[in-house]
């Protein structure tokens, strides 16, 4: 199917971007990667009458490593961060959770601004961004912002940026000290949106003990969500049998599943606790000599 | 909307309306009806071209987002009448059944081969994973990947190069 006729407008810079946005308001929708817009407009869930395409904007492209940490561009694509080798060491997360989302064509194109702001659920880039603290800066009319990534999702589809507002960055903070992280997925196929899925990040001192602990929960409430309670009881232990399974049990406390087709609520809760002790052992493991797995 | 893409090396000038989707731009305006259109939601695969050398699904970009942009579709795999080792391979595998999905697994495993010349079973399931066949299964699929992989490592590493040099002059 095609999708609905629109104006199309192309603009150079953000500034040109956000008054495009300004002048259009809800006629407008902007264009990232397409991989979620373009499909909906093709089935016409969604009939923008302008569409603004970010493609050109090389101001919102690529990464840089900031004092406070990482600042990704909002038209990062999922590609380009799952091959980003130099951020492998201390950013670990991101290279794991990019390939579990879509397919290889598919993060050919798909961007993280792109993902952050559709708010899907089970958006791994939410996830992971709940599991790093991340923040989302927005641009709009009004000048920029940072939005704490917990104040970011508000309900399914539903952000907490304004109208005209755009996502132009995600700032990852640096890691204080060694760092492990693991992305855990259950798929009903290769591709597919999680049935549930977890990111885990783990930040230890000099002790092995742990200095800063995300996890992110992904589909299993109306956004994605964070498992404090599991976090709460990681910092300032070590990452020991006992710290992880009683981690581990209280992650799914966090967590509101649906019964659906894919699995009842009870099933995807245990799914949870079952990835956060695999995800807790393996990150254990790798800082072996920093964190001590007795 | 006036766009200029380059297509299997050939520079074509058109006016397009913003919405028509690049699968579409190629079958019906260009007639290049080798990239198939296999569903709505971007998951078959079928529509697979390269886009600036990577491979997309072309039923989920717009044409004019390929304005001054390079796209290599399943036609510019044959040179001079020469199939490209990845169809010969696909061929001689027996890969295929009806053939639909077919157009879409070689640029797939044409991108694959590009960036990874020695792919793992494991790297050529990731790779082909948003390509789906409902006919003849992936096992022969693969094959033919190994097949091409190891055809292309010799000799046949000049071939390839030159497709990407000039892509097709059929038309
Ligand atoms: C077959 C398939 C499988 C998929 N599987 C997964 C999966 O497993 N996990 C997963 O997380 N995702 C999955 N996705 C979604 C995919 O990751 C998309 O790339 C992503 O959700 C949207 O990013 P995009 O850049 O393509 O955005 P677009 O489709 O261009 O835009 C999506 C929405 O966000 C808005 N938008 C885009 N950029 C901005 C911005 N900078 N500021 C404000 N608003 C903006 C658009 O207006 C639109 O409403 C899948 C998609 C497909 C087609
Ligand atoms: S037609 Fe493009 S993915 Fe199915
Ligand atoms: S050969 Fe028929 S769909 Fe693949």
């Amino acid at each position: 199917m095609f999708p609905n006729a629109f104006r199309y407008e192309a603009p150079a810079t953000l500034d040109e971007a956000i008054r495009l946005i300004a002048e259009h308001a809800y006629d407008a929708k902007v264009l990232a990667g397409g991989q979620s817009l373009l499909p909906m407009m093709k089935l016409r869930i969604a009939a923008p009458a302008v569409l603004i395409d970010l493609g050109g904007i090389g101001e919102l492209k690529g990464w840089r490593e900031t004092e406070e940490g990482l600042r990704i561009g909002a038209l990062a694509r999922h590609a380009d961060l799952e091959r980003a080798a130099a951020l492998y060491g201390r950013y670990p997360l991101l290279s794991r959770t990019a390939r579990w989302i879509a397919d290889p064509l598919v993060r050919n194109r798909g961007t993280i601004g792109g993902s952050l702001a559709h708010a899907d659920p089970a958006s791994d880039w939410g996830t992971a961004m709940i599991a790093l603290h991340a923040e989302v800066e927005a641009a709009g009319p009004e000048g920029s912002r940072r939005i704490p990534i917990d104040d970011f999702f508000v309900d399914t589809f539903v952000t907490s940026l304004e109208e005209g507002e755009l996502v132009v960055a995600v700032h990852v903070p640096a890691p204080s000290g060694p760092v492990a992280a693991r992305y855990m997925k259950l798929e009903r196929k290769a591709g597919d949106f999680a049935i549930a899925g977890l990111a885990v990040h783990i930040v230890t001192d000099g002790d092995g003990r742990v200095a800063e602990a995300g996890i992110g929960i992904c589909a299993c409430g109306p956004v994605p969500l964070r498992a404090a309670k599991a976090e709460a009881a990681l910092v300032g232990r070590p990452l020991t049998n006992d710290t992880i399974a009683e981690a581990s049990r209280l992650v799914p406390e966090d967590a509101d599943p649906a019964d659906d087709l894919r699995g009842s609520s009870d099933y995807k809760r245990d799914l949870l606790r079952v990835f956060a002790l695999r995800a807790l052992r393996e990150i254990a493991e790798e800082l072996e000599g920093r964190a001590s797995i007795a | 909307m006036k766009i200029a893409v380059k297509v299997n090396g050939r520079l074509y000038e058109s006016d397009v309306e913003p919405r028509t989707l690049l699968a579409y731009y190629l079958r019906e305006t260009l007639n290049l009806t080798g990239t198939h259109i296999g569903c709505d939601t971007t998951s078959c695969g079928a529509c697979t071209v390269l886009l600036d050398g990577e491979a997309v699904k072309s039923c989920t970009v717009l044409a004019v987002q390929a304005n001054g942009r390079e796209v290599m579709t399943v036609e510019g795999l044959e040179q001079n009448g020469q199939l490209h080792p990845v169809q010969k391979a696909f061929w001689e595998a027996h890969a295929l059944q009806c053939g639909y999905c077919t157009p879409g697994m070689l640029m797939a495993s044409y991108a694959l081969l590009q960036d990874n010349p020695a792919p793992t079973e494991a790297e050529i399931r990731e790779a082909l994973s948003g390509n789906i066949c409902r006919c003849t299964g992936y096992v022969n699929i693969v094959k033919a990947v190994q097949l091409a992989a190891r055809e292309l490592s010799g000799e046949g590493q000049e071939a390839l190069q030159e497709v990407e040099a000039h892509g097709a002059s059929s038309n």
